[in-house]
């Protein structure tokens, strides 16, 4: 088994419009920057993917990754905690035009749904919510006297990530808080896809360290020194 | 008002509550302040939503890491003992009641505790991250903030106007006036700054300050007035 691929088109060709995507990344780290931008290549060469989900953390910064995304018209809805960035205007922009949707989701609780996806638990009881506007038509249940909201899982079609280390079985390690997310979206998705900064053979990392396990791996790419968003971000980098 | 704190005031005071070893989430913008007061002897480790438990200070500019910030999106520093983890494991230890005491900011507070901190209504773009998660699992949660809004209006309520939090879970407040705790319901004044009468603090109070037993002076360090 290797699942390694050789090029970053080949790693986003089966993408197809519609699709569910989750992206890797709080704010700038851990954004899959190469991922996403061979997402948008291919969608200005071809028409195709658009009218995706994407599920993030926030909605994009400036115009480089999410925000390119957006900002070319393949976004049809958002789902995250904090659509708002040092420089939010791609998405602000389209929301109030009516152009893009929003799913709101407590951070805690979006990082809870995408757990249960990924571990085949529908739904679950969290306090998170309870009493405000964004538990408005979800059930509410006491459980020893304290009321919780139920929340459902939330799966993908395609997840792009972004890790320190992969090895050809899929095994990854990340970058310090280039994480967050990211273990969690690998276990959520159909097809997850990852660009790994260094590719090795198995049993070079060391098995203790391995923070997801291949199984939850489909693809990796090497990408070697790749971008960081919010240097990108603070250099006033445009993709295209 | 002729005297009030400074923020750099409130977030001292706040700090001074702050048990050696505990751990402790503040919330983005002011909260961040409290970290700068620690008092000297007491070791508190923070946590930030984003997957980093126990932190240094912001580095230096230009000596910035992008991949290790905290929740506001700014660069902090690693310091022996930091601990990585995933999103699950950071609000497992929110909601898990593992936090000793979480420090927000407010547009409101009531008198039962609820918390409006999110939202000022429909205007705009909504967005709510941690704060949700962060009301809910804490030992104690605390609020700094003005006394009152700039334009002169209570901060501490009967009921939130603004869309909610959280219901029922602030323990403590700090504010530019006053220390006062939440107890069954009411507001219990703890506090005040010695400078201001109970009346005076009263009427810019939107709820009743209850009195239990003795008002303490609230007194911070002059030099961190202009701060």
């Amino acid at each position: 088994m290797d699942k390694r691929l050789s090029s970053l088109t080949e790693a986003v060709a089966d993408i197809q419009d519609g699709a569910t995507v989750m992206i890797g990344g709080f704010g700038g780290s851990g954004a899959p920057i190469e991922l996403i931008h061979a997402l948008i290549d291919r969608f200005l060469e071809t028409g195709s993917p658009k009218g995706l989900t994407v599920i993030n953390n926030n909605a994009g910064n400036g115009h480089v990754g999410i925000a390119a995304m957006i900002e070319q018209g393949m976004v049809k809805k958002m789902i995250c905690s904090f659509p708002r960035s040092a420089d939010p205007t791609v998405f602000t922009e389209r929301y109030l035009a009516g152009e893009i949707e929003l799913e709101l989701v407590p951070q805690g609780t979006l990082a809870e749904r995408i757990r249960a996806g990924g571990a085949g638990i529908p739904g679950f009881f969290t306090p998170t919510s309870v009493g405000t506007d964004l538990a408005e038509g979800k059930p509410v249940q006491q459980f020893d006297g304290r009321d919780y909201v139920m929340e459902r899982w939330l799966k993908a079609d395609h997840a792009l990530i972004k890790a320190e280390q992969g090895d050809a079985l899929g095994n990854l390690t990340y970058r310090m808080a280039a994480r967050n997310f990211s273990p969690l979206m690998a276990t959520a998705a159909e097809k997850v896809v990852v660009q790994v900064t260094k590719a090795v053979e198995p049993g070079e990392i060391d098995p203790e360290v391995i923070v997801t396990p291949g199984i939850f791996v489909d693809a990796i790419i090497e990408v070697a020194n790749p971008a960081q968003e919010e240097e990108l971000n603070r250099a006033g980098a445009h993709h295209p | 008002m002729t005297q009030k704190l400074s923020n750099a005031q409130i977030a001292w005071r706040a700090a001074q509550d702050i048990e050696d070893g505990a751990y402790v989430n503040l919330g983005i913008g002011f909260p961040e302040m409290v970290a700068r007061f620690q008092p000297e002897g007491r070791e508190a480790i923070f946590h930030t939503e984003n997957g980093v438990l126990g932190f240094g200070r912001a580095p230096e500019p230009g000596q910035e890491d992008w991949d290790l910030i905290n929740a506001g999106k700014k660069a902090i520093t690693l310091k022996p003992g930091t601990a990585f983890f995933h999103h699950a494991d950071s609000f497992a230890m929110v909601r898990g009641g593992h936090l000793d005491v979480a420090i927000l900011g407010a547009y409101q507070v009531a008198e039962t505790g609820d918390l409006a901190n999110w939202s000022t209504g429909p205007k705009g773009v909504p967005a709510v991250g941690g704060a949700m998660d962060l009301v809910h699992g804490a030992k104690r949660v605390a609020v700094i903030t003005d006394h009152v809004t700039k334009k002169g209006q209570p901060k501490l309520v009967e009921a939130c106007t603004f869309p909610l939090t959280g219901v029922g879970c602030v323990t403590r407040v700090y504010t530019s006036l006053a220390v006062v705790d939440v107890v069954d319901g009411r507001f219990v004044l703890r506090e005040k700054l010695p400078a201001i009468s109970m009346e005076e603090l009263q009427a810019v109070t939107g709820a009743t300050l209850h009195v239990e037993g003795e008002v303490g002076d609230l007194i911070c360090p002059e030099e961190l007035a202009d701060a």
